[in-house]
């Protein structure tokens, strides 16, 4: 997500470079880095091999909806002023539970504020964990909050965990048997890499670093945004069944600190949201569109 | 929707999405869905009742743990504190599906054999505090009276404008379930239910009926009177 700051300079070279032709190789690679190794040539690969990670991710790779990539031409039509063409971005499956999750996630943070509601702070009666809580004793106002009342913010909280493990699963799943994780997924050879990006974000480096389909701080956000969720639901289920799964709830320091961690991956889930939705509207526009029908046109063609 | 001026399509759907807020602001589900929700909290007690496990135990603590009494909250749902008019004539009826219903004076309930613990109390509003309770196993209860085959439930009710809950006999019937007449280490306080009330560490505290009058065994799913209003019918932890 932080590398759409880079849109507005439009001597990016990764966003300058791409298959905005839908037939053109992106570059070779630079250097070692493996991310930006040479990708097959040939139409219908181009986008597809824009970003191939490991040596034998060609191989795995599931190439999906190459014939859709590979005739982008026809969808240039109302738009055929010099624009880009139109190129595929996102698969279905990853459309569908973005926005599965848009909708159930904000559900489960409304209704979990209810909930929260009814005992506005943290630690056992009587304590105080030493923790942070800027809403400490302070009731989550109406706006934010699912359920009406306590009852009714259970009953959201507790319907809606199952299509968000459903619906996590499923994206889980895809990215797993599509290959897709490969682009996504942070490792440690990363860290280097979000180092020099985020020099380029600072200005202390004059050109943007060589990535694939994401660079090295967008892996960061995206594995960590799944991480964020994981922990979510672990800590959802030490608190709802603290006793069963107390092995868990002992993980997480008890039940009383699983209920603060619980709530802390509110906050941020909410930074997430409120960085990535301004991102997509001050930076990349065009990117609102790909994750409703999949097209994508816009200045990031290469990134996917 | 590629053809859709782009414009337009997003002030539609900043439109849509802030109404659709709006509406569901502080909102409870509505006529319609609300009965929904409450169906689906079935298939949420079912999957409560499979992770139940019969000989998980509730952790326990050292006394030295406990909540300062005055932390740990009482409350009933009658006006004013349930009292008995006459305490000595007080008994507790047990029966429904039974081979022996019984009536059983507090005296005899606490020769019975006894359990002792320091345990969490896990509340739904999400607060928790630590007391020791002191009782009779509810199985101990259920061994005197004989439930019959057919009992699959458990009614517990009070004497606080008819507060009740009902109980799968599996939870009953865990070690740790207990009739308690003891908190931290003295009588029940009318606060706390006295003379009797029901107490499980494996349980939201709203499961553990205060203010016992009659337990009755059943083949028919009993409510109760959160759980009728939309609280988890299982609450358990």
């Amino acid at each position: 997500m932080p590398d759409e700051e880079t849109a507005p300079d439009a001597g990016d070279p990764v966003a300058g470079e791409s298959a905005q032709t839908g037939g053109a190789s992106p570059p070779a690679a630079p250097s070692a880095e493996p991310v930006m190794s040479a990708p097959p040539s040939g139409p219908a690969d181009a986008e597809e091999a824009a970003a191939p990670e490991a040596p034998t991710a060609g191989a795995e790779r599931v190439v999906t909806e190459t014939a859709e990539s590979a005739v982008p031409t026809t969808r240039d039509a109302p738009t055929a002023t010099a624009a880009p063409p139109f190129v595929r971005r996102h698969h279905w499956i990853v459309r569908l539970t973005h926005w599965v999750n848009t909708v159930v996630l904000v559900g489960m943070m409304a209704s979990g504020l209810q909930i929260y509601n009814a005992y506005e702070r943290f630690g056992i009666r009587g304590t105080k964990l030493p923790l942070p809580n800027p809403l400490d004793m302070h009731p989550v106002p109406r706006w934010a909050r699912l359920g009406g009342w306590l009852a009714g913010g259970l009953s959201w909280h507790f319907f809606l965990m199952w299509p968000l493990v459903l619906n996590g699963l499923l994206y889980l799943g895809y990215l797993l048997f599509s290959g897709e994780w490969r682009p996504l997924l942070f490792r440690p050879r990363d860290v280097t890499p979000a180092i020099e990006m985020q020099k380029y974000y600072l200005r202390l480096r004059r050109e943007h670093p060589p990535q694939g389909k994401h660079n090295a701080l967008q892996k960061g956000a995206y594995s960590f945004i799944v991480v964020l969720g994981m922990l979510s639901v672990l800590t959802g289920l030490s608190l709802w069944k603290p006793v069963q799964l107390s092995w868990l709830t002992a993980l997480f320091g008890g039940y009383e600190l699983a209920r603060y961690w619980h709530f802390v991956a509110v906050w941020l889930f909410a930074a997430f949201i409120a960085v990535h939705v301004i991102l997509v509207f001050v930076v990349d526009p065009a990117s609102l569109r790909a994750i409703i029908t999949g097209w994508y046109r816009g200045r990031f063609p290469s990134h996917d | 929707m590629i053809e859709l001026d782009r414009r337009r399509f997003l002030l539609g759907a900043a439109t849509a999405g802030a109404s659709a807020l709006g509406t569901a602001c502080g909102w409870g589900g509505g006529r319609v869905l609300s009965p929904k929700l409450m169906a689906w909290s079935g298939v949420n007690d079912w999957v409560s009742a499979r992770l139940f496990s019969g000989t998980q135990r509730a952790r326990e603590y050292p006394p030295a743990r406990r909540t300062p009494d005055a932390e740990f909250p009482g409350y009933h749902v009658s006006d004013d504190v349930p009292a008995l008019v006459d305490p000595a004539a007080w008994r507790l009826r047990v029966g429904g599906l039974v081979r022996k219903p019984a009536d059983l004076a507090l005296d005899r309930i606490v020769a019975l054999p006894r359990v002792s613990y320091t345990v969490k109390h896990h509340c739904v509003e999400g607060w928790t505090a630590i007391a020791t309770w002191a009782g009779v196993p509810f199985h101990v209860v259920a061994e005197l009276v004989e439930p019959l085959p057919a009992a699959r439930y458990v009614n517990f009710r009070s004497f606080d404008s008819g507060y009740s809950n009902g109980w799968d006999l599996p939870s009953a019937m865990h070690p740790q379930t207990i009739l308690a007449y003891a908190y931290n280490d003295r009588p029940l306080m009318p606060d706390h239910g006295a003379p009797l009330r029901l107490y499980s560490p494996t349980k939201l505290g709203y499961k553990s009926t205060k203010y016992l009058l009659a337990v009755e065994f059943t083949d028919r799913k009993p409510g109760g009177y959160w759980e009728d209003q939309g609280y988890p019918w299982f609450g358990g932890l």
